[in-house]
């Protein structure tokens, strides 16, 4: 659909922008171009729809280069949004919309037709498109900024950071409203913003710039789950890489060490001295080698304790375990829906290596919310 | 006055007459001149402002030697008059041609390209009705400052108002001298005035409203 090949763009005082510059952007994906500002983002965009020439390489559009393409035509048939959304003060609403359905010449009923049309898309009442831009809220006047772009239909929009001057209330809700349009019309769209929520919440590849070059391009999950060097990482911030890593998390690194346990040929009587010790209602049986073999709470001691005299003749070999491997994101469904208060975790050959309690997870949940990950990079830390 | 007119106003009706006739024309060359520059101006910014100045230093001679300077080469009469005002309508439209164009609101010329407007379609659909209150503003001081220097064509017989002066000044009657301010004057805001009125059709209707509020 849209395809970068070695494109560099240097501006008249040799300031190289971007730097040999390689993408491919398929159809209907939407993509995301985030870094720090002057990182070259607004020059990638420009150089689609030849606002600004190529130095060298060469940008195809549906397989022909934009070179060989009038830059008019191209412009009609490409959307575009400006970040000062730049829309036309001395026309009305109606007029903007369909600005380019007029330098297209359209019939006055279907420019009408069209307006109306896509005002209902934003949900924004028809008086509004005899009303003039500044008689519109900001969001309001980016959503017809919006609008405008999507008149003719285009296959490919162009958006640089249309959602940036907005605050965060309404940006929220025109991204929400933007998302679900966009799933609605199936466009390719490129994106450019400062802002990584935006770009982890609606991009399906997000494309991180630094100095002209592109340092990382992949599905918002994988960035969070590799970050491809520490400028991403540090460009990530640490909040959302805890934020993500629930996602990427295994048991293993979150789990607490040393349950309290006890081995088969214990005593139901020392088996109580020991609950009594560590304050726990529950034991974990473990064999000689350390294999997980099932539990003992003290409900069913409690019944049996007439009749036996060992854990294992009571203990309920039927246990819910999980594997030091799975996800985190797994097993916190799983202890959820089974309401169980603890999991064990076992390795490889079913040995007890830890548990998962429901604290752990209060624990886990607080350090996501509050952001103080401490405990959890200390577990991943020791995990690894 | 009565006498005066009874007298005269046959004659201060035909000056009159002339006297708007040479500003209208002068001015009428001016803007078309004038805005086509200014808008060529604005595409090459770095030679506009060297030029701006530069006109800026011959609208500073004054009018009396450029009107000299044109009788041996346009002779004397009405057209050469004509001549001379029209060089000094020039560079107040063009300034503000060239200056109403250049700030226009930057995100706007942008979406209007990246939309797909061509040169011409940018100039007729986007600048020049953005930059109209600032280009009818150099429209209307220019007409006014003409209407004034028009009363000096007589000097080298373009006729106008300025025939009354210049007779009153050579014979000494202060009531000829009254006879062409005047006129001139009323003519001055007259025309003023209906420019305004211009100006406000002019403008498109979406800016009048942001004006009014800003
Ligand atoms: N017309 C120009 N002439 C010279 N240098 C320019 C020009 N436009 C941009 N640059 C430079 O090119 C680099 C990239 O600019 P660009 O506008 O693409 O950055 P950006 O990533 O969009 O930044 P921001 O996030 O601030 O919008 C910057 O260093 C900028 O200073
Ligand atoms: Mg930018």
């Amino acid at each position: 659909m849209l395809e970068f090949n070695n494109v560099t763009k240097r501006y008249a005082d040799g300031t190289p922008a971007v730097k040999n510059l390689n993408l491919k952007i398929d159809k209907g994906e939407f993509v995301c171009f985030i870094g720090p500002s002057g990182c070259g983002k607004t020059t990638t965009m420009k150089m689609v729809n030849r606002l600004i020439d190529i130095t060298e390489g060469d940008i195809r559009f549906d397989d022909k280069s934009i070179n060989d393409q009038d830059p008019v035509e191209l412009r009609r048939s490409i959307g575009y949004v400006i970040q000062q959304i730049g829309l036309m003060p001395h026309m009305t609403i109606k007029e903007n919309i369909v600005l380019v359905g007029t330098l297209l010449k359209w019939s006055k009923e279907k420019k009408d037709q069209r307006a109306r049309e896509l005002l209902e898309l934003v949900d924004l009442p028809e008086e509004y498109l005899d009303k003039y831009p500044h008689e519109l809220s900001g969001g309001q006047q980016q959503r017809i900024g919006v609008l405008r772009a999507l008149a003719s239909n285009p296959p490919l929009i162009l958006m640089d950071e249309p959602f940036g001057a907005l605050d965060p209330i309404t940006r929220d809700s025109l991204q929400e409203e933007f998302k679900k349009l966009q799933k609605e019309l199936h466009k390719t769209i490129v994106f450019v913003t400062h802002d990584m929520d935006e770009a982890l919440k609606l991009a399906d590849r997000v494309v991180i710039m630094r100095d002209g070059e592109i340092v990382q391009a992949d599905t918002p999950d994988e960035i969070l789950r590799n970050p491809a060097n520490e400028f991403v990482e540090e460009f990530l911030g640490k909040d959302r890489l805890i934020q993500g890593r629930p996602d990427v998390t295994t048991v293993g690194q979150i789990m607490e060490g040393c349950p309290v346990t006890v081995q088969t040929g214990t005593t139901l009587k020392e088996a109580i001295s020991v609950m009594r010790d560590k304050h726990v209602d529950s034991l974990l049986v473990v064999d000689m080698d350390n294999t997980l073999q099932g539990f003992i709470d003290i409900e069913s001691i409690n019944l049996n304790y007439k009749k036996a005299n060992h854990v294992e003749e009571v203990m309920e070999a039927n246990i819910f375990s999980v594997a030091e491997e799975s996800l985190l994101r797994d097993t916190v469904h799983k202890i959820l829906r089974r309401g169980v208060k603890y999991v064990p975790v076992v390795n490889d050959a079913q040995q007890l290596t830890g548990i998962v309690t429901r604290a752990t997870l209060a624990n886990l949940v607080y350090d996501t919310i509050w952001g103080d990950g401490m405990e959890l990079e200390e577990a991943a830390a020791t995990a690894e | 006055m009565m006498e005066f007119l009874a007298e005269n106003g046959n004659e201060l009706l035909v000056k009159t007459g002339e006297h708007l006739y040479i500003s209208l024309v002068a001015m009428a060359l001016g803007v078309i001149v004038a805005v086509p520059l200014g808008v060529m101006l604005s595409r090459i910014p770095k030679v506009a402002d060297r030029l701006i100045s530069f006109v800026g230093i011959l609208q500073t001679i004054p009018s009396l030697a450029i009107l000299a300077f044109f009788i041996p080469i346009v002779g004397i009469g009405k057209f050469p008059a004509i001549i001379a005002l029209f060089i000094y309508s020039l560079l107040p439209i063009l300034r503000n041609t060239y200056i109403g164009i250049r700030d226009v609101d930057q995100g706007v010329i942008e979406a209007g390209k990246g939309m797909g407007m061509n040169n011409l379609q940018a100039i007729i659909k986007m600048e020049l009705p953005l930059a109209m209150p600032v280009i009818m503003a150099g429209i209307r001081l220019s007409t006014v400052y003409l209407i004034g220097w028009a009363a000096l064509a007589a000097f080298i017989g373009g006729g106008g108002l300025g025939d009354f002066i210049f007779d009153g000044l050579n014979l000494y009657k202060p009531s000829l001298i009254l006879a062409g301010t005047v006129p001139a004057t009323i003519l001055a805001v007259i025309a003023d005035r209906s420019l305004a009125a211009v100006e406000s059709k002019l403008t498109p209707d979406g800016l009048k409203d942001s004006y009014e509020a800003a």
